[in-house]
């Protein structure tokens, strides 16, 4: 970007080309070291690179390319298709589908993120200095992370089934009749979203783990100096001091959560009648793109995802400002 | 190193220990809930269908039956999806290695025209959701003839934006004098690379072979497009299947989801600090 404002002629020798592009590159090292001699490998970056390359180019870099292209067409049933403009997404635009998996996704992601305050305590816990079994609690906590989202969703539902599973008798106890979770529209992104809360939650606790780490011990042990409550030191020395790895989880959260599917179509399953009612927006993807097989339409969503998970990111990042403190 | 410093005054005050009764009751309850469902899993893979369908509720089978899990391999196509995950699980995570260490190398420590465009283009991929270029990768793979098969399973995770940035990152951060003093022997790039550099790799290497095995063995959406028929899905898109059937054998399909998750499971409990820290390190899900 900076070289643009240079004059191109200027550029004496290719030495000098050299050096200014190894600028870019070196300049995120800190600590400025010892320039290497100058000189290009020949041939080998690119016996390097090219299999990469090749590979990343034809399955991902051309199909995003080719997705923004087919979202402006429509397909015929036996292939082909035709140029439609924006016909897609003015007809997205009306759909009420759209908006009912937006909003699924929008429950989804606000129940999941309810698990960020938790991992904070559950994290800020394990991080107590000596505490034993620390390193067991950690990894019970993860375990459902690691866990093949379709095999774990199989105990889930059994546990949601409104006759005979535990989630209502649980709930009769304290007298509550409880619904039929995953067959009731209202309820079934609910269930979904317990279980992506319970899934995810071990991620957040070990992500903030590692923030914790960066706090130097010697403030807490100022406040225990200075008679501050474990509730005071964990308000004014832990939460301020992690907000930066409170950003990052949350920012992971809601972009994975965004991309709900896995967990949707094995709790629900691909045949309960409430799906239409309690997709999210990439098994709206899905249903266009291989159920349907509007391939044209399908790849609108995904264009439409994308614009969504960037606006939500850039909004995270704008009100970062307000609450992350610099450290 | 810190904390040890920290420990003995912190031990000594009673209020000290009294939160750690406090940390001990929230992270064993706590715990016990996350590690719950997979017991409760263990308990209905082993109980008959009618003991899991029970309206009163049955915490602990008559007569365990353990050939429930002899079932799982006699009726279902499991077998067959557990060779399909292996096989999958492996490819994917060699070439991974082999072309992002080869790449992130190349892109951390090798100076040549266009480098930067090409890092920048590789890196923009991590920016964009997956349903993306999933549409367009099935028509590559259909174009190709490969819908059904393994090598459609597989080629596309070959390649890995991520991988790439990982090890890039790993390369970066290592010092050039070993490097220079291979040069000076004569060796060439290549070698440098193989002897030299490949081996200092290990620990980011073990991070992406981690992250590529479990996002291979668990991932579901490319597997589901790809593949038609039960025997030729791997695991985790065989199991979704089962869901679907409506006269349900609720042990053996949890029978079947525990053998499913046991080689990612006991993988991580095996290498549980280096998997953590590695997840923890790479932020990727």
């Amino acid at each position: 970007m900076t070289t643009s404002t240079h004059d191109p002629r200027v550029v004496a020798s290719p030495e000098v080309a050299a050096a200014r592009q190894g600028r870019s590159t070196r300049s995120r090292r800190p600590g400025g070291q010892r320039r290497p001699p100058l000189r290009r490998d020949g041939v080998w970056p690119w016996l390097f690179v090219l299999p990469l390359f090749t590979g990343v180019a034809v399955f991902y870099l051309w199909p995003i390319v080719n997705t923004a292209y087919l979202s402006m067409t429509r397909s015929g049933p036996f292939g082909g298709s035709t140029f439609i403009g924006f016909g897609n997404f003015t007809e997205l635009v009306a759909d009420p589908q759209l908006y009912t998996s937006l909003g699924n996704t929008l429950v989804y992601t606000g129940i999941v993120a309810l698990g960020i305050p938790i991992a904070v305590y559950v994290a800020s816990l394990l991080n107590l200095p000596g505490l034993r079994f620390a390193q067991f609690y950690r990894v019970l906590f993860f375990l459902p992370y690691v866990a093949m989202p379709t095999a774990i969703a199989m105990v889930w539902r059994v546990m949601f089934n409104g006759d005979f599973g535990l989630v209502n008798r649980a709930l009769g106890v304290v007298g509550v009749d409880g619904p039929y979770w995953v067959s009731d529209s209202s309820t079934a992104i609910v269930a979904v979203a317990i279980v992506g809360l319970w899934s995810s939650l071990g991620f957040s606790v070990i992500v903030l783990g590692a923030g914790l780490k960066t706090i130097p011990p010697e403030l807490y042990e100022a406040a225990e100096l200075d008679g501050a409550s474990t509730w005071r030191q964990f308000r004014s020395i832990t939460v301020p001091l992690l907000t930066p790895s409170i950003f990052f989880v949350t920012i992971i959260t809601v972009i994975s959560s965004f991309q709900l599917f896995d967990l949707l179509y094995a709790i629900l399953g691909s045949a309960n009648p409430v799906l239409p009612q309690s997709m999210s927006l990439v098994y709206l993807f899905y249903r266009e793109g291989f159920v349907n097989n509007d391939k044209g339409y399908a790849a609108a969503v995904a264009m439409v995802i994308f614009l969504v998970i960037g606006v939500v990111t850039a909004l995270q990042f704008r009100m970062q400002r307000r609450w992350v403190q610099d450290v | 190193m810190s904390e040890t410093v920290a420990r003995p005054s912190v031990r000594r005050s009673g209020r000290a220990r009294q939160s750690h009764v406090v940390a001990h009751l929230v992270l064993a309850t706590g715990g016990a809930v996350m590690a719950f469902p997979f017991v409760w899993q263990v308990i209905m893979s082993l109980s008959t269908n009618a003991e899991v369908v029970s309206v009163t509720p049955v915490f602990w089978p008559a007569e365990l039956r353990w050939d429930n899990y002899a079932v799982v391999f006699d009726r279902l196509p499991f077998l067959d999806q557990l060779k399909t995950s292996v096989w999958m699980t492996t490819i994917r995570t060699l070439a991974q290695i082999l072309f992002c260490t080869l790449a992130g190398y190349a892109f951390a420590r090798m100076r040549f025209r266009g480098s930067g465009v090409l890092l920048a283009l590789v890196l923009s991929i991590l920016m964009v959701p997956s349903q993306v270029y999933l549409l367009s990768q099935y028509q590559i793979i259909q174009g190709l003839g490969l819908l059904d098969s393994l090598p459609g399973l597989v080629l596309p995770g070959l390649f890995s934006a991520f991988g790439t940035f990982l090890m890039r990152t790993a390369f970066l951060g290592m010092p050039r004098e070993l490097e220079e003093a291979a040069r000076l022997d004569g060796a060439n790039p290549f070698q440098v690379f193989w002897r030299v550099m490949l081996p200092l790799a290990r620990p980011s290497i073990s991070v992406l072979a981690i992250t590529t095995v479990l996002w291979s063995w668990n991932e579901l959406l490319w597997p589901l497009v790809v593949t038609t028929y039960s025997d030729e899905m791997p695991l985790s898109a065989g199991l979704a299947t089962l869901i679907g059937d409506r006269t349900t054998d609720y042990p053996v399909v949890m029978a079947a989801s525990l053998l499913a998750m046991a080689p990612v499971l006991i993988l991580f409990i095996v290498l549980q600090r280096r998997v953590i820290d590695g997840l923890a390190s790479s932020g990727m899900k």
